[in-house]
Protein backbone atom coordinates (compact mmCIF):
# COMPACT_ATOMS: atom_id res chain seq x y z
CA UNK A 1 0.00 0.00 0.00
CA UNK A 2 0.89 3.36 -1.01
CA UNK A 3 1.03 6.41 1.38
CA UNK A 4 -1.68 7.59 -0.24
CA UNK A 5 -3.72 5.02 0.44
CA UNK A 6 -3.11 5.15 3.50
CA UNK A 7 -4.35 8.72 4.02
CA UNK A 8 -7.61 7.90 1.95
CA UNK A 9 -7.94 5.04 4.38
CA UNK A 10 -7.77 7.71 7.13
CA UNK A 11 -10.54 9.90 5.67
CA UNK A 12 -12.60 6.87 5.60
CA UNK A 13 -12.37 6.07 9.38
CA UNK A 14 -13.22 9.99 9.45
CA UNK A 15 -16.44 9.53 7.76
CA UNK A 16 -17.51 6.09 9.33
CA UNK A 17 -16.58 8.27 12.79
CA UNK A 18 -19.19 11.11 11.58
CA UNK A 19 -21.93 8.73 10.81
CA UNK A 20 -21.48 6.84 14.17
CA UNK A 21 -20.96 10.41 15.46
CA UNK A 22 -24.62 10.99 14.21
CA UNK A 23 -26.40 8.01 15.09
CA UNK A 24 -25.32 8.82 18.93
CA UNK A 25 -27.46 11.74 18.74
CA UNK A 26 -30.48 9.46 18.45
CA UNK A 27 -30.14 10.23 22.20
CA UNK A 28 -29.33 12.96 24.34
CA UNK A 29 -27.76 10.26 26.58
CA UNK A 30 -25.78 9.56 23.94
CA UNK A 31 -25.57 12.64 22.06
CA UNK A 32 -22.73 14.20 23.85
CA UNK A 33 -20.59 10.55 23.06
CA UNK A 34 -21.51 11.53 19.79
CA UNK A 35 -20.39 14.62 19.51
CA UNK A 36 -16.50 13.66 20.51
CA UNK A 37 -16.90 10.57 18.29
CA UNK A 38 -17.31 13.06 14.84
CA UNK A 39 -14.93 15.43 16.72
CA UNK A 40 -12.15 12.77 16.95
CA UNK A 41 -12.64 11.81 13.15
CA UNK A 42 -12.40 15.51 12.25
CA UNK A 43 -8.85 15.22 13.74
CA UNK A 44 -8.02 12.03 12.11
CA UNK A 45 -8.70 14.01 8.53
CA UNK A 46 -6.84 16.78 9.25
CA UNK A 47 -4.16 15.07 10.74
CA UNK A 48 -4.06 12.39 7.44
CA UNK A 49 -4.41 15.74 5.22
CA UNK A 50 -1.37 17.14 6.80
CA UNK A 51 1.16 14.41 6.59
CA UNK A 52 0.11 13.71 2.97
CA UNK A 53 2.24 14.52 -0.16
CA UNK A 54 2.52 17.67 -1.42
CA UNK A 55 1.50 19.26 1.65
CA UNK A 56 4.63 21.17 2.86
CA UNK A 57 3.89 24.70 4.00
CA UNK A 58 3.09 24.45 7.37
CA UNK A 59 3.45 28.15 8.82
CA UNK A 60 0.42 29.37 6.05
CA UNK A 61 -1.54 26.24 7.64
CA UNK A 62 -0.51 27.07 11.02
CA UNK A 63 -1.33 30.57 10.62
CA UNK A 64 -4.77 29.77 9.68
CA UNK A 65 -5.73 27.17 12.03
CA UNK A 66 -4.55 29.70 14.87
CA UNK A 67 -6.58 32.50 13.71
CA UNK A 68 -9.70 30.19 12.82
CA UNK A 69 -9.65 28.29 16.27
CA UNK A 70 -9.56 31.84 17.84
CA UNK A 71 -12.40 33.13 16.28
CA UNK A 72 -14.47 29.37 16.49
CA UNK A 73 -13.26 29.49 20.56
CA UNK A 74 -14.83 32.57 21.15
CA UNK A 75 -17.86 32.08 19.24
CA UNK A 76 -19.22 28.69 20.45
CA UNK A 77 -18.33 29.96 24.81
CA UNK A 78 -19.77 33.60 24.33
CA UNK A 79 -22.37 33.15 22.35
CA UNK A 80 -25.99 33.08 24.14
CA UNK A 81 -28.38 30.17 23.46
CA UNK A 82 -30.97 32.53 22.66
CA UNK A 83 -28.53 33.46 19.53
CA UNK A 84 -28.06 30.16 18.63
CA UNK A 85 -29.81 30.27 15.19
CA UNK A 86 -27.24 33.20 14.00
CA UNK A 87 -24.94 31.08 15.31
CA UNK A 88 -25.33 28.16 13.48
CA UNK A 89 -26.33 30.55 9.91
CA UNK A 90 -22.43 32.13 10.44
CA UNK A 91 -21.34 28.25 10.67
CA UNK A 92 -22.75 27.66 7.65
CA UNK A 93 -21.53 30.56 5.99
CA UNK A 94 -18.08 30.13 6.90
CA UNK A 95 -18.48 26.49 5.73
CA UNK A 96 -20.08 27.68 2.11
CA UNK A 97 -17.66 29.90 2.00
CA UNK A 98 -14.62 27.21 2.63
CA UNK A 99 -15.97 25.53 0.14
CA UNK A 100 -16.13 28.16 -2.93
CA UNK A 101 -12.37 29.22 -1.62
CA UNK A 102 -11.03 25.76 -2.03
CA UNK A 103 -12.92 25.23 -5.56
CA UNK A 104 -11.50 28.80 -6.45
CA UNK A 105 -7.80 27.88 -5.09
CA UNK A 106 -7.76 24.56 -7.55
CA UNK A 107 -9.05 26.23 -10.83
CA UNK A 108 -6.06 28.70 -9.79
CA UNK A 109 -3.86 25.94 -10.19
CA UNK A 110 -4.54 26.01 -14.06
CA UNK A 111 -4.08 22.07 -14.05
CA UNK A 112 -7.85 21.17 -14.71
CA UNK A 113 -9.01 19.03 -16.91
CA UNK A 114 -11.50 20.60 -19.18
CA UNK A 115 -15.26 18.91 -18.75
CA UNK A 116 -13.84 16.64 -16.37
CA UNK A 117 -15.62 15.64 -12.93
CA UNK A 118 -13.42 18.30 -11.03
CA UNK A 119 -14.04 21.20 -13.62
CA UNK A 120 -17.80 20.63 -12.66
CA UNK A 121 -17.22 20.20 -9.00
CA UNK A 122 -15.51 23.49 -8.99
CA UNK A 123 -18.47 25.25 -10.53
CA UNK A 124 -20.91 23.62 -8.73
CA UNK A 125 -18.41 24.61 -5.63
CA UNK A 126 -18.50 28.11 -6.46
CA UNK A 127 -22.29 29.23 -7.05
CA UNK A 128 -23.50 26.52 -3.82
CA UNK A 129 -20.82 27.98 -1.53
CA UNK A 130 -20.96 31.42 -2.97
CA UNK A 131 -24.78 31.14 -2.12
CA UNK A 132 -24.18 29.55 0.88
CA UNK A 133 -22.20 32.13 1.97
CA UNK A 134 -23.80 35.37 1.44
CA UNK A 135 -27.11 34.08 2.21
CA UNK A 136 -26.33 33.03 5.59
CA UNK A 137 -24.87 36.26 6.49
CA UNK A 138 -28.05 37.85 5.32
CA UNK A 139 -29.90 35.12 7.22
CA UNK A 140 -27.71 36.36 10.79
CA UNK A 141 -27.87 40.05 9.81
CA UNK A 142 -31.76 39.32 9.92
CA UNK A 143 -31.45 37.07 12.95
CA UNK A 144 -29.32 39.62 14.98
CA UNK A 145 -32.10 42.47 14.20
CA UNK A 146 -29.19 43.69 12.04
CA UNK A 147 -31.24 44.04 9.14
CA UNK A 148 -35.31 44.34 9.55
CA UNK A 149 -36.90 41.00 9.88
CA UNK A 150 -39.56 41.93 7.60
CA UNK A 151 -39.82 40.17 3.64
CA UNK A 152 -37.79 42.47 1.63
CA UNK A 153 -39.57 42.69 -2.10
CA UNK A 154 -39.99 44.78 -4.82
CA UNK A 155 -41.58 44.75 -8.08
CA UNK A 156 -40.29 41.86 -10.86
CA UNK A 157 -37.96 40.49 -7.61
CA UNK A 158 -38.76 37.06 -9.01
CA UNK A 159 -37.98 37.93 -12.22
CA UNK A 160 -34.96 39.26 -11.75
CA UNK A 161 -33.99 36.28 -9.67
CA UNK A 162 -34.51 34.04 -12.11
CA UNK A 163 -32.54 35.54 -14.72
CA UNK A 164 -29.63 36.22 -12.81
CA UNK A 165 -30.04 32.08 -11.31
CA UNK A 166 -30.41 31.08 -15.05
CA UNK A 167 -27.20 33.61 -15.86
CA UNK A 168 -25.51 31.40 -13.00
CA UNK A 169 -26.44 28.21 -14.66
CA UNK A 170 -24.84 29.32 -18.08
CA UNK A 171 -21.67 30.35 -16.26
CA UNK A 172 -21.65 27.47 -14.73
CA UNK A 173 -21.41 25.82 -18.11
CA UNK A 174 -19.24 27.93 -19.53
CA UNK A 175 -16.43 27.09 -16.91
CA UNK A 176 -17.20 23.07 -16.55
CA UNK A 177 -16.44 23.11 -20.28
CA UNK A 178 -13.51 26.13 -20.14
CA UNK A 179 -12.18 26.01 -16.50
CA UNK A 180 -9.22 27.88 -17.65
CA UNK A 181 -11.43 31.24 -18.74
CA UNK A 182 -11.04 33.25 -15.47
CA UNK A 183 -13.91 35.92 -16.32
CA UNK A 184 -16.17 32.99 -16.80
CA UNK A 185 -15.44 32.00 -13.28
CA UNK A 186 -15.47 35.63 -11.63
CA UNK A 187 -18.43 36.25 -13.36
CA UNK A 188 -19.98 33.01 -11.78
CA UNK A 189 -18.68 33.44 -7.91
CA UNK A 190 -20.05 37.55 -7.80
CA UNK A 191 -23.60 35.91 -9.44
CA UNK A 192 -23.72 33.38 -6.65
CA UNK A 193 -22.49 35.98 -4.35
CA UNK A 194 -25.29 38.11 -5.08
CA UNK A 195 -27.77 35.31 -5.28
CA UNK A 196 -27.25 34.55 -1.98
CA UNK A 197 -28.34 38.14 -1.24
CA UNK A 198 -31.41 38.01 -3.48
CA UNK A 199 -32.62 35.13 -2.54
CA UNK A 200 -32.78 35.84 0.99
CA UNK A 201 -34.23 38.85 1.74
CA UNK A 202 -37.55 38.48 0.54
CA UNK A 203 -37.64 35.56 3.37
CA UNK A 204 -39.43 36.81 6.52
CA UNK A 205 -37.49 36.28 10.03
CA UNK A 206 -40.44 33.54 10.82
CA UNK A 207 -39.48 31.41 7.88
CA UNK A 208 -35.75 31.61 9.02
CA UNK A 209 -36.19 27.77 10.22
CA UNK A 210 -36.20 26.57 6.92
CA UNK A 211 -33.67 29.13 5.69
CA UNK A 212 -31.48 27.79 8.08
CA UNK A 213 -32.02 24.44 7.57
CA UNK A 214 -31.81 24.90 3.77
CA UNK A 215 -28.16 26.64 3.90
CA UNK A 216 -27.22 23.92 6.05
CA UNK A 217 -27.90 21.39 3.76
CA UNK A 218 -25.99 23.86 1.15
CA UNK A 219 -22.81 24.04 3.48
CA UNK A 220 -23.23 20.03 2.91
CA UNK A 221 -23.42 19.89 -0.31
CA UNK A 222 -20.45 22.73 -1.31
CA UNK A 223 -18.27 20.10 0.64
CA UNK A 224 -19.46 17.47 -1.65
CA UNK A 225 -18.32 19.67 -4.34
CA UNK A 226 -15.08 19.87 -2.91
CA UNK A 227 -14.78 16.18 -2.61
CA UNK A 228 -15.47 15.88 -6.00
CA UNK A 229 -12.87 19.04 -7.02
CA UNK A 230 -9.93 16.75 -4.91
CA UNK A 231 -11.00 13.56 -5.93
CA UNK A 232 -11.76 12.65 -2.14
CA UNK A 233 -14.54 10.40 -1.36
CA UNK A 234 -13.96 10.92 2.54
CA UNK A 235 -15.22 14.17 1.67
CA UNK A 236 -18.66 13.31 -0.70
CA UNK A 237 -19.51 11.33 1.97
CA UNK A 238 -19.36 13.82 5.16
CA UNK A 239 -20.89 16.48 2.86
CA UNK A 240 -23.50 14.95 1.47
CA UNK A 241 -24.03 13.46 5.42
CA UNK A 242 -24.46 16.83 5.81
CA UNK A 243 -26.93 17.77 3.00
CA UNK A 244 -29.15 14.92 3.90
CA UNK A 245 -29.38 16.25 7.37
CA UNK A 246 -30.34 19.68 6.07
CA UNK A 247 -33.03 18.95 3.56
CA UNK A 248 -34.45 16.57 6.82
CA UNK A 249 -35.25 19.47 8.43
CA UNK A 250 -36.06 21.44 5.75
CA UNK A 251 -38.88 18.75 4.64
CA UNK A 252 -39.55 18.93 8.81
CA UNK A 253 -39.69 22.78 8.92
CA UNK A 254 -42.27 22.66 5.88
CA UNK A 255 -44.55 19.96 6.74
CA UNK A 256 -44.96 21.93 10.69
CA UNK A 257 -45.91 24.84 8.60
CA UNK A 258 -48.09 23.37 5.65
CA UNK A 259 -46.09 24.89 2.84
CA UNK A 260 -44.09 23.50 0.56
CA UNK A 261 -40.66 24.94 0.05
CA UNK A 262 -41.16 26.80 -3.15
CA UNK A 263 -43.85 28.71 -1.57
CA UNK A 264 -41.27 29.56 1.97
CA UNK A 265 -38.84 30.44 -0.80
CA UNK A 266 -40.86 32.66 -3.03
CA UNK A 267 -44.17 33.64 -1.17
CA UNK A 268 -42.15 36.47 1.06
CA UNK A 269 -44.98 35.47 3.89
CA UNK A 270 -45.45 37.44 6.20
CA UNK A 271 -44.79 40.51 4.16
CA UNK A 272 -47.19 43.42 5.77
CA UNK A 273 -50.28 43.35 3.66
CA UNK A 274 -52.09 46.76 4.52
CA UNK A 275 -55.60 45.72 2.99
CA UNK A 276 -55.91 42.84 5.45
CA UNK A 277 -54.88 45.02 8.40
CA UNK A 278 -56.78 47.98 7.73
CA UNK A 279 -59.78 45.56 7.09
CA UNK A 280 -59.65 43.71 10.41
CA UNK A 281 -58.92 47.04 12.06
CA UNK A 282 -62.57 48.31 11.03
CA UNK A 283 -64.15 45.64 12.20
CA UNK A 284 -65.83 44.74 15.72
CA UNK A 285 -63.66 43.04 17.93
CA UNK A 286 -64.78 40.32 20.27
CA UNK A 287 -63.90 41.40 23.66
CA UNK A 288 -61.67 39.08 25.76
CA UNK A 289 -61.64 38.23 29.35
CA UNK A 290 -57.98 39.80 30.70
CA UNK A 291 -56.77 38.52 34.32
CA UNK A 292 -53.64 39.20 36.48
CA UNK A 293 -51.00 37.55 37.60
CA UNK A 294 -52.88 36.12 41.14
CA UNK A 295 -56.03 35.12 38.68
CA UNK A 296 -53.50 32.85 37.56
CA UNK A 297 -51.80 31.59 40.39
CA UNK A 298 -55.43 30.73 41.46
CA UNK A 299 -56.26 28.88 38.62
CA UNK A 300 -53.44 27.06 39.02
CA UNK A 301 -53.85 26.11 42.76
CA UNK A 302 -56.74 24.29 41.59
CA UNK A 303 -55.19 22.03 38.77
CA UNK A 304 -53.23 18.52 38.68
CA UNK A 305 -51.99 19.15 35.25
CA UNK A 306 -50.23 21.91 33.54
CA UNK A 307 -49.41 21.92 29.65
CA UNK A 308 -46.71 24.95 28.98
CA UNK A 309 -46.37 26.16 25.04
CA UNK A 310 -43.63 28.30 24.68
CA UNK A 311 -43.04 30.01 21.62
CA UNK A 312 -40.40 32.87 20.04
CA UNK A 313 -41.83 35.32 22.51
CA UNK A 314 -40.69 33.43 25.35
CA UNK A 315 -36.78 33.76 24.27
CA UNK A 316 -37.31 37.65 23.04
CA UNK A 317 -38.71 38.27 26.50
CA UNK A 318 -35.99 35.82 28.32
CA UNK A 319 -38.52 34.10 30.16
CA UNK A 320 -36.79 30.78 30.50
CA UNK A 321 -35.74 30.87 33.79
CA UNK A 322 -38.57 32.45 34.95
CA UNK A 323 -40.93 29.46 33.62
CA UNK A 324 -38.01 27.04 35.23
CA UNK A 325 -39.69 28.87 38.80
CA UNK A 326 -42.62 28.20 37.88
CA UNK A 327 -42.58 24.94 36.81
CA UNK A 328 -40.91 24.14 39.98
CA UNK A 329 -43.75 25.96 41.71
CA UNK A 330 -46.06 23.68 40.23
CA UNK A 331 -44.53 20.41 40.82
CA UNK A 332 -44.14 21.28 44.55
CA UNK A 333 -48.14 21.93 44.85
CA UNK A 334 -48.15 18.38 42.95
CA UNK A 335 -49.07 20.00 39.38
CA UNK A 336 -47.84 17.37 36.44
CA UNK A 337 -45.99 20.13 33.98
CA UNK A 338 -44.77 18.99 30.83
CA UNK A 339 -43.92 21.66 27.71
CA UNK A 340 -45.32 21.04 24.37
CA UNK A 341 -42.82 21.75 21.50
CA UNK A 342 -44.41 23.03 17.98
CA UNK A 343 -41.50 21.74 15.42
CA UNK A 344 -41.49 25.60 14.27
CA UNK A 345 -41.44 27.36 17.69
CA UNK A 346 -38.42 29.18 17.87
CA UNK A 347 -35.81 30.63 15.10
CA UNK A 348 -34.38 27.28 14.11
CA UNK A 349 -35.23 23.55 14.32
CA UNK A 350 -35.37 22.26 18.55
CA UNK A 351 -34.41 26.05 19.44
CA UNK A 352 -36.99 26.00 22.26
CA UNK A 353 -35.71 22.76 23.87
CA UNK A 354 -32.20 24.27 23.67
CA UNK A 355 -33.11 26.82 25.67
CA UNK A 356 -35.34 25.37 28.53
CA UNK A 357 -32.74 22.46 28.82
CA UNK A 358 -30.25 25.50 29.30
CA UNK A 359 -33.14 26.40 31.94
CA UNK A 360 -32.73 23.14 33.42
CA UNK A 361 -35.90 22.04 32.60
CA UNK A 362 -34.98 17.80 32.59
CA UNK A 363 -35.16 17.33 28.37
CA UNK A 364 -38.21 14.25 29.58
CA UNK A 365 -40.55 17.40 30.14
CA UNK A 366 -39.84 18.72 26.85
CA UNK A 367 -42.58 16.34 24.66
CA UNK A 368 -43.17 17.09 21.07
CA UNK A 369 -46.06 17.56 19.01
CA UNK A 370 -47.80 14.60 17.83
CA UNK A 371 -47.37 13.28 21.54
CA UNK A 372 -48.85 16.01 23.58
CA UNK A 373 -51.68 16.90 21.25
CA UNK A 374 -53.79 13.55 22.41
CA UNK A 375 -53.56 14.71 25.92
CA UNK A 376 -54.52 18.27 25.73
CA UNK A 377 -58.49 17.35 26.56
CA UNK A 378 -57.52 16.00 30.25
CA UNK A 379 -55.45 18.78 30.92
CA UNK A 380 -56.41 21.23 33.49
CA UNK A 381 -54.47 24.71 32.40
CA UNK A 382 -52.72 25.42 28.77
CA UNK A 383 -49.87 28.14 29.48
CA UNK A 384 -49.66 29.73 26.36
CA UNK A 385 -45.88 31.69 26.27
CA UNK A 386 -45.12 34.04 23.38
CA UNK A 387 -46.80 31.31 21.25
CA UNK A 388 -49.28 32.90 18.56
CA UNK A 389 -50.11 30.94 15.40
CA UNK A 390 -48.89 27.75 16.27
CA UNK A 391 -51.62 27.47 18.76
CA UNK A 392 -54.09 29.49 16.28
CA UNK A 393 -57.53 26.96 15.91
CA UNK A 394 -58.04 28.62 12.30
CA UNK A 395 -55.34 26.30 11.34
CA UNK A 396 -57.84 23.45 11.83
CA UNK A 397 -60.86 24.95 10.87
CA UNK A 398 -60.86 28.65 9.20
CA UNK A 399 -60.39 27.04 5.24
CA UNK A 400 -59.94 30.98 4.33
CA UNK A 401 -57.03 31.45 6.86
CA UNK A 402 -53.50 31.67 5.60
CA UNK A 403 -52.48 29.02 7.94
CA UNK A 404 -54.99 26.66 7.58
CA UNK A 405 -53.71 22.90 7.06
CA UNK A 406 -50.92 23.57 9.11
CA UNK A 407 -50.27 21.67 12.52
CA UNK A 408 -51.12 23.01 15.55
CA UNK A 409 -50.63 22.20 18.98
CA UNK A 410 -54.72 22.05 20.48
CA UNK A 411 -54.46 23.72 23.12
CA UNK A 412 -57.99 25.27 23.19
CA UNK A 413 -58.88 21.87 24.31
CA UNK A 414 -57.92 22.22 27.52
CA UNK A 415 -60.00 22.94 30.26
CA UNK A 416 -58.01 26.25 30.81
CA UNK A 417 -56.34 27.97 28.33
CA UNK A 418 -53.98 30.92 29.93
CA UNK A 419 -52.46 33.20 27.43
CA UNK A 420 -50.00 35.82 28.43
CA UNK A 421 -49.05 38.20 25.91
CA UNK A 422 -48.30 41.86 25.21
CA UNK A 423 -50.92 43.07 23.81
CA UNK A 424 -53.46 41.85 21.00
CA UNK A 425 -51.08 42.40 18.08
CA UNK A 426 -51.48 39.78 15.41
CA UNK A 427 -48.26 37.37 15.14
CA UNK A 428 -46.05 38.10 12.34
CA UNK A 429 -48.38 36.04 9.72
CA UNK A 430 -50.67 39.20 10.44
CA UNK A 431 -53.10 36.75 11.44
CA UNK A 432 -55.83 37.13 14.18
CA UNK A 433 -56.31 34.65 16.95
CA UNK A 434 -59.29 33.31 17.55
CA UNK A 435 -58.24 30.93 20.84
CA UNK A 436 -58.16 34.68 22.57
CA UNK A 437 -61.82 35.08 22.30
CA UNK A 438 -62.64 31.76 23.17
CA UNK A 439 -64.59 30.92 26.40
CA UNK A 440 -62.25 28.97 28.09
CA UNK A 441 -59.00 31.30 27.43
CA UNK A 442 -58.06 33.77 29.92
CA UNK A 443 -55.39 36.75 28.80
CA UNK A 444 -53.15 38.05 30.52
CA UNK A 445 -51.52 40.85 29.41
CA UNK A 446 -47.91 41.10 30.05
CA UNK A 447 -44.22 41.04 29.45
CA UNK A 448 -43.76 37.65 29.63
CA UNK A 449 -41.20 37.13 32.31
CA UNK A 450 -42.39 39.44 34.62
CA UNK A 451 -45.85 37.67 34.13
CA UNK A 452 -44.32 34.17 34.88
CA UNK A 453 -42.62 36.00 37.65
CA UNK A 454 -45.80 37.11 39.14
CA UNK A 455 -47.77 34.11 38.69
CA UNK A 456 -44.64 32.64 41.00
CA UNK A 457 -44.73 34.71 43.89
CA UNK A 458 -48.78 34.76 43.75
CA UNK A 459 -49.00 31.22 43.78
CA UNK A 460 -46.85 31.23 47.27
CA UNK A 461 -49.78 32.94 49.33
CA UNK A 462 -52.70 30.83 47.81
CA UNK B 1 -10.77 7.12 -8.95
CA UNK B 2 -13.55 9.53 -8.54
CA UNK B 3 -12.59 10.66 -12.12
CA UNK B 4 -14.85 8.22 -13.03
CA UNK B 5 -18.59 9.79 -12.72
CA UNK B 6 -20.23 6.63 -12.28
CA UNK B 7 -18.19 5.50 -9.24
CA UNK B 8 -18.19 9.56 -8.06
CA UNK B 9 -22.40 9.49 -8.12
CA UNK B 10 -22.26 5.96 -6.98
CA UNK B 11 -20.51 6.88 -3.06
CA UNK B 12 -22.47 10.37 -2.98
CA UNK B 13 -26.30 9.01 -3.70
CA UNK B 14 -25.27 6.10 -1.16
CA UNK B 15 -23.85 8.53 1.79
CA UNK B 16 -26.96 10.69 0.88
CA UNK B 17 -29.16 7.27 2.12
CA UNK B 18 -26.87 7.01 4.65
CA UNK B 19 -27.23 9.94 5.83
CA UNK B 20 -31.14 10.36 5.31
CA UNK B 21 -31.59 7.23 7.27
CA UNK B 22 -29.36 7.69 10.45
CA UNK B 23 -30.62 11.64 10.37
CA UNK B 24 -34.33 10.55 10.45
CA UNK B 25 -33.77 8.63 13.35
CA UNK B 26 -32.53 12.34 15.83
CA UNK B 27 -35.44 13.42 17.50
CA UNK B 28 -36.80 17.08 17.15
CA UNK B 29 -35.07 17.44 21.23
CA UNK B 30 -31.85 17.12 19.72
CA UNK B 31 -32.56 18.64 15.96
CA UNK B 32 -30.55 22.41 17.40
CA UNK B 33 -27.12 20.10 18.00
CA UNK B 34 -27.62 18.05 15.05
CA UNK B 35 -27.55 21.54 12.87
CA UNK B 36 -24.62 22.73 14.88
CA UNK B 37 -22.38 19.39 14.53
CA UNK B 38 -23.42 18.59 11.52
CA UNK B 39 -22.41 22.05 10.77
CA UNK B 40 -19.02 20.93 12.26
CA UNK B 41 -18.73 18.13 9.68
CA UNK B 42 -19.61 20.14 6.79
CA UNK B 43 -16.18 22.28 7.86
CA UNK B 44 -14.60 18.42 6.57
CA UNK B 45 -13.77 21.12 3.47
CA UNK B 46 -10.94 22.27 6.07
CA UNK B 47 -8.79 18.93 4.12
CA UNK B 48 -9.67 20.95 0.74
CA UNK B 49 -7.94 23.98 2.40
CA UNK B 50 -5.19 22.81 3.94
CA UNK B 51 -3.67 20.96 0.49
CA UNK B 52 -4.38 24.12 -0.95
CA UNK B 53 -2.29 26.65 1.32
CA UNK B 54 0.04 23.79 1.77
CA UNK B 55 1.65 23.71 -1.11
CA UNK B 56 5.26 24.30 -1.53
CA UNK B 57 5.09 27.15 -3.79
CA UNK B 58 3.39 30.29 -2.43
CA UNK B 59 1.06 31.24 -5.16
CA UNK B 60 -2.75 32.98 -5.30
CA UNK B 61 -4.06 29.22 -4.49
CA UNK B 62 -2.07 29.34 -1.23
CA UNK B 63 -3.72 32.43 -0.05
CA UNK B 64 -7.33 31.66 -1.04
CA UNK B 65 -6.30 28.65 0.91
CA UNK B 66 -5.41 30.26 3.76
CA UNK B 67 -8.23 31.90 3.73
CA UNK B 68 -10.19 29.04 3.77
CA UNK B 69 -8.59 27.46 6.63
CA UNK B 70 -9.54 30.32 8.82
CA UNK B 71 -13.28 29.84 7.56
CA UNK B 72 -13.22 26.40 7.92
CA UNK B 73 -11.51 26.20 11.22
CA UNK B 74 -14.01 28.82 13.03
CA UNK B 75 -16.41 26.16 11.23
CA UNK B 76 -15.18 22.84 12.98
CA UNK B 77 -13.97 24.54 16.18
CA UNK B 78 -17.27 26.68 16.75
CA UNK B 79 -19.42 23.91 15.62
CA UNK B 80 -18.10 21.27 18.03
CA UNK B 81 -17.54 23.53 20.80
CA UNK B 82 -20.86 24.80 20.76
CA UNK B 83 -22.45 21.68 19.83
CA UNK B 84 -20.57 19.86 23.02
CA UNK B 85 -21.68 23.17 25.22
CA UNK B 86 -25.49 22.60 24.18
CA UNK B 87 -25.65 19.06 24.76
CA UNK B 88 -23.91 19.34 28.22
CA UNK B 89 -27.10 21.38 29.09
CA UNK B 90 -29.48 18.49 27.92
CA UNK B 91 -30.06 16.39 31.29
CA UNK B 92 -32.49 13.58 32.33
CA UNK B 93 -35.09 14.11 35.48
CA UNK B 94 -33.80 13.83 38.40
CA UNK B 95 -33.86 10.73 39.90
CA UNK B 96 -34.14 11.64 43.89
Amino acid sequence: MTATTYVQLAYLVAAVLFVVGLKNLSSARTAPRGNRLSAVGMLIAIVATLLSKGVVNYPMILGGVIVGSAIGVVLALRIQMTAMPQMVALLNGFGGGASALVASAELLKGTVVPGSVPSVAIALGAIIGGITFTGSLIAFAKLQELMRGQPLVYPGQQFVNGIMGLGAIALCVMVSIQPTGLEAYAGLVALALILGVTLVIPIGGADMPVVISLLNSYSGLAACATGFVLGNSGLVISGSLVGASGLILTKIMCDAMNRPLTNVLFGAFGAVDQTAIAATAGGERPTVKAYTPDDAAIVFSSASTAIVVPGYGMAVAQAQHAVRELMDALEARGVKTRFAIHPVAGRMPGHMNVLLAEANVPYDKLVEMDHINPEFPETDVALVLGANDVVNPDARSAEDSPIYGMPILNVDHARQVMVIKRSLNPGFAGIDNPLFYLDNTMMVFGDAKQTVLGIVEALKEV
Amino acid sequence: MLEDPAVALTILVLSLFVGWEVISKVPPLLHTPLMSGSNAISGITIVGALMAAGAATVTESSWLGFVAIVFATINVVGGFLVTNRMLAMFKPKDPS
